[in-house]
């Protein structure tokens, strides 16, 4: 049994037939090409796979496909704009060295860009905790920490 | 060497943003998982449940019938089929002189499973769904044995994880001079001694391991892409002891690789199951693993128990170290788990000291546990925290103040020959030292702690002097050491007709940054803008050859192999150019990227060079051969010896157990630095993993049953961003004396220095000599009891 799904991502329609059982995640890697969101794990701890769902930042791994039907999701692809140019959180990333494999990096910048959004001034403890849900195992933090200072400062 | 300091090219030493960040924070990256290759199916491995068992029957019948079901395939078909088994690239002998024992590691179990997570099936289908479904189809009749699951038991344990290997005792080694080191504690002021437990580890890289292999009927040849480190090294041992295939039918791809830390150098039975496979399948193969089967199957790093002893004179000074340790090797002997405890753990005891004698004996030992092997330091982390720890408690024994102690026995001249059996070429440790207690305030410690003190909290400073051996390795001092294979690097500078250049490297970059350090490199050497070079690596079918990426090995080794090629180069253009300018071969010299006639005015450009060379109209093709490409093998003369001096300040709660890093101070001696930004994110990151083992992490399987406990991120303490604190770094130099970079290597330092420092800190601030890693908030609540 498949079910049908429709949904906007990255400011485009898209629809797919899903199995009942398949993941958000898996719908965006598998079934539309858009393999810049990552699965780290399988218990909704690492934080690889967030996207934003409807404005928020969710684990695209903790939901069903089939409960995205009629969400508008952004994804790192869609984060970045015209021609290429990347998002001040995603300059950020890069000026301050804020990831090294990059497997975490697509779910620790859509994760950082809703941590500014619900509080564009943070404290640097303010930032570790706001990312205390992704994982990386890379840069010890700090050039992260940095990088989402950075995002702060210049917006 | 050309110098290149002069250059308007020139990128030494500058903090250039990253080549690859592009791809990677924009959602690019391509890693394995995200490759589909067309009429791919998907492979998924049936697992054993049980830590030790004998496998009575498997029923197929009802899986094959399963929809999508293309095959299935057991150990039985592997054995039929004559697949070997996983080769060990290191012999270690006994003491006796009798070499270690080598149990079979199949790819797939045969007869027993011997670890929670051994792969007993490999099921291929239309989907992973479908492929998942038929193996809960799989009716496996087990019979449960007795697990051996404690290291430190595994000895003299009744039941034997292998039939063969009486003990589970994989080798009884020794290393040193037992007789000095007798003969320095009979005469010994003061004996230190200390037991240590060094936790058990899981890498989480976070990518999972994951490979597609593919086969294609019309040359016969294989492809697989794969997760892994040292795409080389893979398809060296897979062909050559494995499949019995020949390396020009095999191409192994690495591409974008999510970390590795050690975890993805080995050669697993996934991949060779896989590769098998894809040929009687006639279909590509996919698997991708979930994080639960990476918790039970990548290799896993350190679990060494030991005791340590001390002697010294009446000053403190180091008279001989005496260590006992049993490492634990796992199930199976993964491809380097024989070196770690012994190789690259023993060679580094004397740490950053000159104790004049040295014995250390290992016993190595299987368990029902996953296979153990290189993790970030691998083998250096476990001596670093031996020497660290001990040298800390001596101080304290002594009642001399634990810089000082360090001082009176550093080593102070260099070459210096450990009683180890390596030769420090260079170093100052003191420099390091006297650095770092600025970069920690130190001296402003005392009122800190004062502080601490009127809030209820016990504050306390620990130190950690590590050394490390990298740029592993001089190819015939680890033959002798009992590796099986050369340890060398290749490179390859092909220069294209518009003097753009690629660089084909053995090394393989999965987070170090190798396309932009590379890149730095090359352009300052020819002269040319850093776009115009381009690296490429990771693939057997576009690099001549590579032994890959581990022990902080890449510019060290890798690089300089590049630096040979590309002086080729310009050897080979100095004659090109001496042909276009009328001048003679010796009269030319290459600057800013121009080949020039000394003393004169006539010059010829890079590019120009390079379009002469493929388009040889006015070129001297009686003597000199069109084109410009140039590869070489670089074999290092000695390992690099980075070292370093760390301090941590802490502040525990004695109430709670919660300990707070406060401060971390790093000052490294990583020689000449190409990209400082790269190489302080490498010492970071490093930091991170060595304070996670110490304050965090720790592999736990049950004792009864060898169950996996830390399955998950929910039981796996991993560090996250509100564990640590921001990090104090900073460096001094000493080059390397024997590479042309004077380079060391930076990538584990971190990881072998911090644990030390953390566990020094703690038993500092609450006045204890033992506390075990992780130092969990119970272990610090119960010390801090206890000594309340």
């Amino acid at each position: 049994m498949t079910v049908s799904v429709t949904l906007t991502v990255n400011g485009k329609a898209a629809s797919a037939s899903v199995d009942p059982r398949m993941l958000l995640v898996h719908l965006l890697r598998d079934q539309l090409q858009l393999t810049g969101t990552h699965v780290g794990c399988d218990t909704a701890q690492c934080g690889a796979c967030t996207i934003h769902l409807n404005g928020r930042a969710v684990k695209a791994c903790s939901m069903l496909a089939v409960q995205a039907n009629g969400a508008n999701v952004t994804t790192i692809e869609g984060l970045t704009g015209k021609g290429d140019k990347m998002h001040p959180m995603q300059e950020a990333f890069r000026d301050c060295h804020g990831l090294q494999c990059g497997f975490c990096t697509p779910g620790m910048v859509m994760s950082a860009c809703q941590l500014l959004a619900d509080n564009p001034k943070p404290t640097e403890a303010e930032i570790r905790a706001g990312l205390e849900g992704n994982i990386c195992r890379c840069t010890g933090y700090h050039n992260i920490v940095k990088a989402v200072q950075q995002a702060a400062a210049q917006a | 060497m050309t110098d290149m300091s002069m250059s308007p090219m020139n990128q030494m030493g500058k903090p250039i943003l990253r080549r690859e960040d592009q791809r990677f924070l924009t959602g690019n990256g391509q890693y394995t998982d995200d490759i589909h290759l067309q009429r791919e199916t998907a492979g998924v491995f049936l697992r054993s449940p049980h830590a030790h068992a004998r496998i009575k029957s498997i029923k197929l019948e009802a899986a094959q019938k399963s929809p999508g079901v293309i095959a299935i395939f057991t150990g039985q078909d592997l054995a039929d089929a004559k697949v070997n088994g996983l080769p060990c690239g290191w012999l270690i002998n006994n003491k006796d002189g009798t070499p270690m024992k080598e149990p079979a590691h199949p790819c797939l179990a045969q007869g027993k499973v011997r670890h929670v997570g051994d792969q007993v099936a490999l099921i291929v289908a239309e989907t992973q769904w479908q492929a998942r479904d038929a193996a809960e189809l799989i009716e496996v009749d087990y019979e449960v044995l007795t697990a051996v699951v404690d290291t430190a038991g595994a000895n003299s344990a009744t039941t034997l994880v292998h039939d063969d290997v009486p003990g589970n005792l994989c080798y009884d080694w020794g290393h040193g001079d037992k007789a000095a080191t007798e003969a320095a504690f009979a005469k010994a002021a003061h004996v230190t001694k200390l037991s240590f437990v060094n936790n058990r580890l899981i890498p989480n890289a976070m990518e999972p391991r994951a490979a597609i292999a593919s086969y294609t009927k019309h040359d016969d040849s294989y492809t697989l892409h794969v997760a892994n480190q040292n795409p080389h090294v893979e398809r060296l041992l897979m062909c050559a002891f494995v499949l019995g295939l020949p390396e020009s039918k095999v191409r192994v791809i690495a591409p974008d690789v999510g970390g590795g830390f050690g975890s993805k150098i080995f050669l697993y039975a996934e991949d060779v199951a896989l590769v098998w496979a894809s040929k009687r399948v006639g279909r590509p193969i996919k698997w991708t693993a979930e994080r639960s089967e990476s918790f039970l199957t990548d290799a896993h790093g350190r679990d060494h128990v030991s005791t340590a002893e001390m002697a010294m004179d009446a000053n403190g000074k180091f008279l001989a170290l005496r260590v006992s340790t049993t490492a634990n090797m796992g199930a199976y002997l993964s491809t380097f788990a024989s070196a770690v405890p012994t190789i690259l753990y023993a060679t580094l005891l004397a740490g950053q000291y000159a104790t004049p004698a040295i014995y250390v004996e290992v016993k190595a030992v299987f368990t029902n546990t996953a296979p153990v092997d290189a993790y970030r330091g691998a083998g250096r982390p476990e001596a670093t925290y031996l020497v660290e720890r001990i040298v800390e408690q001596c101080a304290r024994e002594m009642k001399i103040d634990p810089v000082e102690i360090r001082r009176r026995n550093f080593i102070k001249t260099f070459p210096y020959a450990t009683p180890v059996g390596l030769t420090y070429d260079v170093g100052d440790y003191d420099a390091t030292l006297t650095k770092v207690l600025k970069l920690a305030d130190v001296a402003g410690y005392p009122a800190r702690k004062a502080a601490s003190a009127k809030n209820g909290k016990l504050r306390g400073l620990g130190y950690s002097c590590y050394i490390e051996a990298c740029g592993i390795a001089p190819s015939n001092i680890a033959g002798a050491l009992g590796a099986r294979a050369g340890l060398f690097e290749a490179g390859e500078v092909r220069v294209h007709p518009t003097g753009t250049v690629t660089i084909f490297t053995g090394s393989h970059s999965h987070g170090q940054g190798h396309e932009t350090t590379f890149a730095q490199v090359v352009a300052s050497k020819l002269g040319i803008p850093i776009e115009n070079v381009e690296i490429v690596h990771g693939d057997t079918g576009r690099v001549l050859f590579g032994m890959g990426t581990y022990g902080s090995r890449s510019l060290a080794v890798g690089g300089t192999a590049i630096v040979k090629a590309v002086d080729k180069v310009i050897a080979k253009g100095k004659k090109i150019a001496a042909h276009l300018l009328e001048a003679a071969d010796t009269d030319i010299v290459f600057e800013n990227g121009e080949f020039k006639v000394a003393g004169t005015d006539k010059k010829v450009p890079f590019a120009q060079v390079s379009l002469t060379a493929y388009v040889p109209h006015n070129y001297p093709l009686d003597k000199l051969e069109p084109g410009l490409n140039e590869n070489a093998f670089y074999d290092p003369a000695n390992f690099t010896f980075p070292a370093g001096s760390y301090v941590c300040e802490v502040e525990v709660d004695p109430a709670t157990g919660v300990t707070e890093v406060c401060a971390f101070s790093a000052v490294d001696d990583f020689g000449n630095i190409v990209n400082p930004m790269i190489v302080e994110g490498q010492v970071h990151g490093g930091i991170a993993q060595g304070l996670g083992q110490a304050l965090l992490e720790s592999c736990i399987y049950d004792k009864e049953t060898g169950q996996l406990l830390t399955g998950s991120y929910m039981d796996y303490a991993m560090p996250r961003a509100d564990d640590l604190p921001s990090f104090k770094v900073d460096n001094c130099v000493t080059p390397c004396s024997h590479n042309p970079l004077g380079v060391k290597g930076c990538g584990e330092a971190g990881a072998i220095g911090a644990p030390p420092a953390l566990i020094n800190a703690i038993t500092d601030a609450l006045g204890v000599r033992d506390l075990e890693m992780p130092a969990t908030r119970e272990r610090v609540w119960r010390a801090a009891q206890a000594r309340a």
